[in-house]
């Protein structure tokens, strides 16, 4: 059984309604730890070495958090800056995080279709978080396609539950080291195969 | 009974030191404690200090002198102006009422007109010294109560050179008058016609006034310049000294003449100057003067005939409080407020012993007269404090649970889960800003005009003493999850730590600490969240200082976080070795050891260059 951290970041979770539904489900299991980054440092002091040992604990790290401007919001990066030391996690004698599993886990307000070559925003969403896969790559992790979650403002509370459902499945699967196989209908269907894979 | 001076000193001192401590260590006010050690050293107990009591007595007045002067320092010309009011209603209604119902005792036990009228004026004041003394102890001179009893005793420091003047006119053709010899007795303007005294008295006003402008002010600059301390000491006892001679030489009372210059100096550069240098000197005096008056009690007058002694002594605080409580119902002062001001000037003041002696002098009173009602002044000293922590201990909790009784409407608005207690500059802020978030604290706080002022502007709050368990009750304690402490006074800070961790042991605490020490003490009694009024805002000023010098601002608020954060474990560290160490003096030396442990601490774990996040030094080395 593979230990999994959920390192979350929203700065304003108390209006998000889909993060609300993801995260209920969720942060109430024993088996995960879920780690609320803007709960615990509202003033961006990121307590590095209570991170390191989180890190150390879990087999599987989920970045969770809205996707804003293309990215994550500060603090997330903050914590990427700082927690990702030169010398442990990466560069000579970096390999604390060696062989752990990476999956993002992000909010989108534009759909798929505005995601895409032919869309407004020209890429797709695994496209701009090419600087988060090579981040989890450098620290010798194996980066999981992202689970998004996208059109988020015109979700039905119906989608909305079924979303978290997938999340909740997407959890159990990557806990137990089974295959996706069975989700269907699920935005993570193209990327099934990759995540099997790994 | 030995005359040596020094051996006298030693037995003033020694009692002091001893019984004081005691009557604190029991909860009582200082001035028990004093009164207590001067009956111990007086003529009827050890014989230590024999008739120069009396002369003790007169010496030490100057300490009551220094109070008011002190207490005028602190009042600025504009608030007093505004006082003026309830001075001279409540001042005058409180005297002519108690000379009233006096004088109706006192002739139906017998006593013949003049001397029942000079009895009754001197019961009529209150005593300044203990009253005041205990107001200021207790940190109660901004409450009604304090105000209020503050403008009685101003009035009474005025009407008492009426009454001086007024005694001569009661002796009936006995015109041998001895004035050399009483502090307060009438000074050279008794010959002259009414009209010039009144106006000396303006006059000699004036003079204070102007004094204090253009003499004293630019004096203490001039000495100020010099640099040399013990001469600024010298001119504070200057000024009193001289104020409260031009006084007595115009025959008005020292004590009014000492506030008035101080009133004047208020606004002065040398306000707080003059404060710390008098300060010792005006309780070390009315210490001297509080054991002056017990050791005058004559017990022999009261062997003698212990009934008549008693009896008037209980008739006198019983009328005395009588007229009282009409004044503050009068006044409307609230009842609790008004008991505190009924009791707190129950007892027949120092004014009574000159007042009584001058009346003696005129032939009004016999020598029995004066000694039964001088041991009924010095009793009635030593009985209101006592009342008054009855009253405050036994009367006033359960006046305060029927006033919640008698408004359920207030009791159900207020379950809500956060306790605020001490609504002053600290817990307004805090509830203001939980205001904001539209949460509705419960507030606590003890100063009732504060309250009436919060409750009409929309705040919800209870009033009262918030060491009270069944203040506490009513407030919701037992439905509340949060109470939050914002008391300014650290021993009420514990105590109600203390109650509420015994009585509420799931109740979540947040308080406020004055600083590491008090926060040792509140760690020891098992409070997790300590919030420090001296860390986040030194910090904060220092980091400023940093920014000014040119240090870059996130560096700066990075390190200041890291650098609470420390202080925040070491304090928790530390919090165990405090505990063995309990006596003040230690604390003291505690205190430099402390900080010189800090320091070192701070050195060993080096400066800024610790955060090497954001820098590619190290991987600069590598390349």
């Amino acid at each position: 059984m593979k230990k999994i951290l959920i390192l979350f970041a929203h700065p304003r979770f108390e209006q998000s309604r889909t993060n609300s539904a993801l995260v209920r489900k969720v942060r109430t299991r024993t088996d995960v730890t879920f780690h609320d980054l803007y709960e615990s440092y509202p003033d961006f002091h990121i307590d590095i070495d209570r991170e390191k040992a989180l890190l150390l604990q879990h087999d599987i790290i989920v970045w969770h958090h809205p996707f804003y401007w293309y990215s994550c919001p500060p603090l997330m990066k903050q914590w990427i800056d700082l927690v990702l030391e030169y010398g442990w996690a990466y560069g000579p004698g970096g390999t604390a995080l060696q062989s752990k599993k990476c999956l993002q886990v992000v909010t989108t307000g534009g759909s798929r279709k505005i995601y895409c070559a032919e869309g407004r925003n020209n890429y797709s969403v695994n496209e701009f978080l090419r600087p988060f896969e090579q981040t989890a790559r450098l620290c010798g992790m194996k980066y999981l396609p992202p689970f998004a979650v996208m059109g988020a403002n015109k979700l039905s509370r119906d989608d909305l539950g079924a979303f978290a459902v997938q999340y909740d499945q997407i959890i159990d699967c990557l806990k137990d080291e089974k295959p996706l196989a069975a989700l269907k209908d699920c935005v993570f269907e193209k990327d099934l195969p990759e995540i099997n894979k790994a | 009974m030995t005359g040596s001076i020094l051996f006298e000193a030693i037995a003033f001192l020694a009692g002091a030191i001893i019984c004081v401590p005691i009557a604190r260590r029991f909860g009582l006010s200082s001035v028990l404690g004093y009164l207590l050690a001067g009956i111990l050293i007086g003529p009827f107990l050890l014989g230590i200090v024999g008739e120069e009591g009396e002369e003790i007595l007169h010496f030490s007045e100057f300490g009551v002198v220094m109070m008011l002067f002190l207490i005028g320092l602190e009042i600025e010309p504009k608030d007093f102006w505004k006082m003026r009011k309830t001075i001279i209603g409540m001042g005058s209604l409180q005297v002519a009422g108690t000379i009233i119902l006096s004088f109706l005792l006192f002739s139906f036990l017998g006593y013949n007109w003049p001397v029942a009228l000079a009895v009754s004026m001197a019961v009529a004041l209150s005593s300044t010294a203990i009253t005041l003394q205990s107001i200021k102890e207790k940190g109660l001179m901004g409450t009604t109560y304090g105000a209020s009893s503050f403008s009685v005793l101003l009035f009474q420091d005025i009407i008492v050179i009426v009454m001086l003047g007024l005694l001569p006119l009661l002796a009936s053709g006995n015109e041998i008058v001895d004035h050399g010899e009483h502090g307060t007795g009438p000074g050279f303007l008794d010959d002259l016609p009414m009209g010039w005294q009144t106006a000396t008295i303006i006059l000699s006003v004036v003079a204070v006034v102007f004094a204090g402008r253009y003499l004293i002010v630019p004096m203490l600059r001039w000495v100020a310049r010099t640099g040399i301390r013990e001469l600024l000491t010298a001119s504070a006892l200057l000024i009193v000294l001289g104020i409260s001679f031009l006084m007595e030489l115009a025959g008005l009372s020292p004590a009014l003449g000492a506030f008035l210059g101080g009133v004047v100096l208020a606004n002065s550069e040398f306000k707080h100057e003059l404060e710390s240098t008098l300060e010792p000197f005006k309780d070390l005096l009315l210490g001297l003067f509080f054991m002056a008056v017990g050791a005058s009690i004559n017990f022999a007058v009261i062997a003698n005939d212990p009934g008549s002694v008693w009896s008037i002594l209980f008739a006198v605080i019983i009328l005395k409080g009588v007229a009282l409580f009409l004044v503050g119902s009068i006044f409307r002062l609230k009842i609790d407020q008004r008991l505190l001001f009924t009791i707190g000037l129950a007892q027949v003041g120092e004014f009574a012993f000159v007042l009584l002696s001058f009346a003696f002098q005129l032939d009004i009173l016999s020598q029995a007269q004066m000694d039964l009602m001088l041991v009924v002044t010095a009793l009635s000293m030593t009985l209101t404090p006592i009342l008054s922590i009855l009253n405050e201990r036994v009367i006033l909790p359960r006046i305060g649970t029927r006033e919640s009784e008698e408004r359920p409407m207030d009791t159900i608005q207020q379950n809500h889960k956060v306790i605020l207690v001490g609504f002053g500059h600290f817990g307004s802020t805090a509830g203001r800003f939980l205001q904001a978030f539209g949460v509705k604290a419960t507030i606590l706080d003890n100063d009732s005009n504060r309250v009436d002022f919060l409750r009409k502007i929309g705040f919800e709050v209870f009033y009262g003493d918030a060491t009270r368990e069944d203040l506490l009750e009513s407030a919701g304690i037992a439905e509340a999850t949060l109470l939050i402490c914002t008391v300014d006074n650290p021993n009420t800070t514990r105590k109600l730590v203390k109650i509420v961790k015994k009585k509420y042991p799931n109740l979540k605490l947040m308080i406020r600490a004055k600083n590491r020490y008090d926060a040792y003490e509140l760690l020891n009694l098992g409070v997790e969240n300590i919030y420090r009024e001296t860390l986040d805002t030194s910090v904060k000023m220092a980091g400023d200082a940093l920014h000014e010098l040119g240090f870059r601002n996130y560096t700066i608020r990075r390190q200041a976080k890291k650098f609470m954060n420390t202080d925040e474990d070491m304090l928790r560290e530390l919090a165990n070795q405090h505990q063995n160490s309990k006596e003040y003096i230690f604390k003291a030396r505690e205190a430099i050891a402390m900080q010189e442990k800090l320091m070192e601490e701070d050195l060993k774990r080096g400066g800024i260059p610790n955060d090497h996040h954001w820098d590619s030094e190290q991987m600069r080395l590598v390349d």
